[in-house]
């Protein structure tokens, strides 16, 4: 995969103001260590940089790297091979959906090229790119566990799922427009049973 | 076929409510401080004699690895179980955790009290965003109702139980991986032994299993390893959730007795093959990792860990792949290739630096541009990644090129020439 997927880079970058936690994370921040055994506050660095992503838009920077470094008495080096490990982390800038299509032959086997090019045709960007208007960022992804209900994509946290070319091009549509879409199967399955 | 009175999963589909109202409904938590009154040792033993194995991938005998654990250390213990379900053609484990999560936390409680385990932690896949929030929302239910907690269900049995969510790593499937990334660690397997029964978990004696393994613990011991040995053949015993993919008429998640015959499991539950049946390529029975079955292997073969074993191949996770003769075989193999590639974690030479050249090499295959002498080359290389790796995923990309190449060997020696003459 391309070195420009934003979750998949090791060039992290700096946003230029120091990282504050909120005071709400800081709460959060207080149970998610409480899992862990008090001599293991490491384990909770995976938790913790889904709450720097979440505070800053959706990326981390270095500055997160560094709060979450102190936060937990780490060395940074550790946070950084953390986050440039796992594909979740997003180590550049993002627009506001992030657009993940599942690559892997089951899906492609059910025809998602050709959801990949609806989706780079209607957001006008390619895969690895961001849109002019920052709303859309489009990747490509392996296989992300939902194999009966192929095609499918991920948008931010939610999945849709038993795409069509159709109704690829709604859910983008509303995007834009800013109407809700509903999340899960599009072909109104309540999950993946015979239907 | 299942009959509708012995199956386990009665919400797999979320047709009625997913949380404790429901579960109980269905018998979750029915008599759970009665199964806590019985010894540990006769927990395992119990599991043991139903034959339950591992629904995970590897089909090891799940009461047996519960009696790896060691008694009475006066250490922490530690159940993990693996809710990283990333095999591509797998997506039974996220049915569990949506649709009935206390099966799951059920399971967690009462194997916990067999391993003498006071914490158990479920380490669920992040792309699972929407199962991570229902598993929360039921673990909470359990702690309201006192189900879980200090004095489980009244059992004098403390238990704790949280959610940690991975971060789209593939490799974190694998056991060690996975307590690396429990520990806020980059997902890299160790090596084994010491097993994790004797030092997993912050060096503790852990044991890790699968949802599917986890959620079906409660029932075996309500109905009896009797009447789950009564269901399928001996050493494949039980039921067990399929996930069907690719060229079929409606892919699908189902619940079926163990060593269903593949042919009936596609044309009952899937509507048959896209095309008919003699459209049928090939069928990948257990995930991707999994060599693939040629179309007369198809016919006969029945679903379980020995007979998918002696037909060359494995039961895995039971992720089903399909593909007709309308798509090219070979791409599927490629498209494999490029995700192990992707999520080799980079520690073992071999894998690191084969999957991305059998990565090349099965492009160059797509095109037909690789020679008979260099197909040999490529069967020749994955042989040399396979067995040489720390963990199994260079085991895992190399059995799909070779389930290629024994299956079609001919077809792309053919496809070569047709390419020679043409250029």
């Amino acid at each position: 995969m391309s070195g420009n997927h934003p979750g998949l880079s090791n060039t992290f970058i700096h946003s230029g103001e120091k990282f504050e936690w909120s005071k709400e994370n800081l709460q959060s921040i207080k149970k998610i260590i409480s899992r862990y055994p008090s001599e293991r506050k490491q384990s909770a660095v995976m938790p913790l940089l889904y709450l720097a992503q979440e505070q800053n838009d959706n990326w981390i920077s270095i500055e997160c790297i560094e709060t979450i470094a102190e936060t937990l008495s780490m060395p940074k080096i550790r946070v950084t091979e953390v986050a440039s490990f796992y594909s979740m982390y997003n180590t550049q800038p993002v627009g506001k959906n992030l657009i993940q299509v599942c690559r892997t032959s089951p899906c492609w086997l059910r025809g998602s090229n050709k959801i990949t090019d609806t989706i780079c045709k209607e957001t006008k960007c390619q895969i690895n790119e961001t849109s002019e208007d920052n709303l859309f960022t489009v990747v490509e992804v392996e296989c992300l566990g939902a194999c009966s209900n192929g095609p499918m994509i991920q948008i931010n946290n939610d999945f849709y799922e038993d795409l069509d070319e159709t109704s690829t091009k709604q859910i983008i549509d509303n995007i834009k427009n800013d109407l809700p879409n509903k999340v899960g199967s599009q072909k109104g399955r309540r999950s993946s049973e015979n239907a | 076929m299942l009959k509708p009175q012995d199956r386990v999963f009665q919400n797999l589909h979320g047709q009625d409510d997913a949380f404790l109202e429901g579960a109980r409904k269905r018998g979750s938590w029915s008599n759970t401080k009665e199964i806590l009154s019985k010894e540990q040792n006769e927990v395992i033993e119990l599991v043991k004699s139903s034959q339950l194995r591992g629904r995970g991938g590897a089909g090891f005998s799940t009461g047996l690895k519960w009696s790896f654990m060691p008694k009475d250390t006066g250490k922490q213990h530690y159940l993990v179980v693996n809710a990283d379900e990333s095999e591509p053609g797998t997506c039974k484990d996220r049915e569990i955790i949506r649709n009935d999560p206390h099966m799951l936390i059920e399971g967690c409680l009462i194997a916990s009290y067999a391993i003498q385990a006071t914490k158990c932690y479920i380490y669920i896949r992040g792309e699972y965003h929407y199962e991570y929030l229902q598993l929360e929302k039921a673990i909470q239910e359990a702690y309201d109702k006192n189900l879980i907690g200090k004095n489980a269900c009244g059992s004098g049995f403390d238990f704790d139980l949280y959610v940690h969510r991975g971060a789209g790593a593939y490799i974190c499937g694998e056991e060690t991986a996975l307590l690396e990334s429990l520990e806020g660690k980059k997902g890299q397997p160790r090596l084994k032994p010491p097993f994790p029964a004797g030092v997993g978990l912050y060096g503790m004696p852990t044991t890790i299993n699968n949802v599917e393994s986890i959620a079906v613990v409660p029932t075996i011991l309500r109905r009896g390893p009797d009447w789950f040995k009564s269901i399928g053949k001996e050493n494949n015993t039980g039921t067990k959730i399929f996930c069907i993919s690719g060229n079929v008429n409606n892919p699908c998640t189902v619940e079926e007795e163990m060593g269903i015959p593949l042919k009936e499991l596609i044309e009952k539950h899937a509507g048959g093959v896209e095309g008919g049946w003699n459209n049928l390529k090939a069928i990948i029975p257990g995930g991707s990792s999994t060599p693939m079955l040629a179309k007369d292997v198809c016919e006969t073969v029945l679903m379980n860990f020995d007979d998918l074993r002696a037909n060359g191949s494995g039961l895995g996770t039971a992720g089903v792949i399909v593909v007709n003769k309308d798509n090219n075989i070979t791409e599927v193999i490629e498209r494999f290739a490029h995700f192990y590639k992707h999520e080799s974690c980079g520690q073992c030479t071999p894998c690191r630096e084969g999957t991305g050249w059998m990565f090349r090499m099965m492009q160059k295959l797509v095109r037909g541009e690789i020679s008979p002498e260099q197909i040999e080359l490529l069967e020749n290389v994955t042989k040399q990644v396979e067995g040489h790796t720390i963990c199994a995923l260079g085991d895992a990309a190399a059995w799909p090129i070779q389930g290629l190449i024994k299956n079609f060997k001919s077809e792309l020696i053919k496809n070569y020439k047709k390419k020679l003459k043409a250029s």
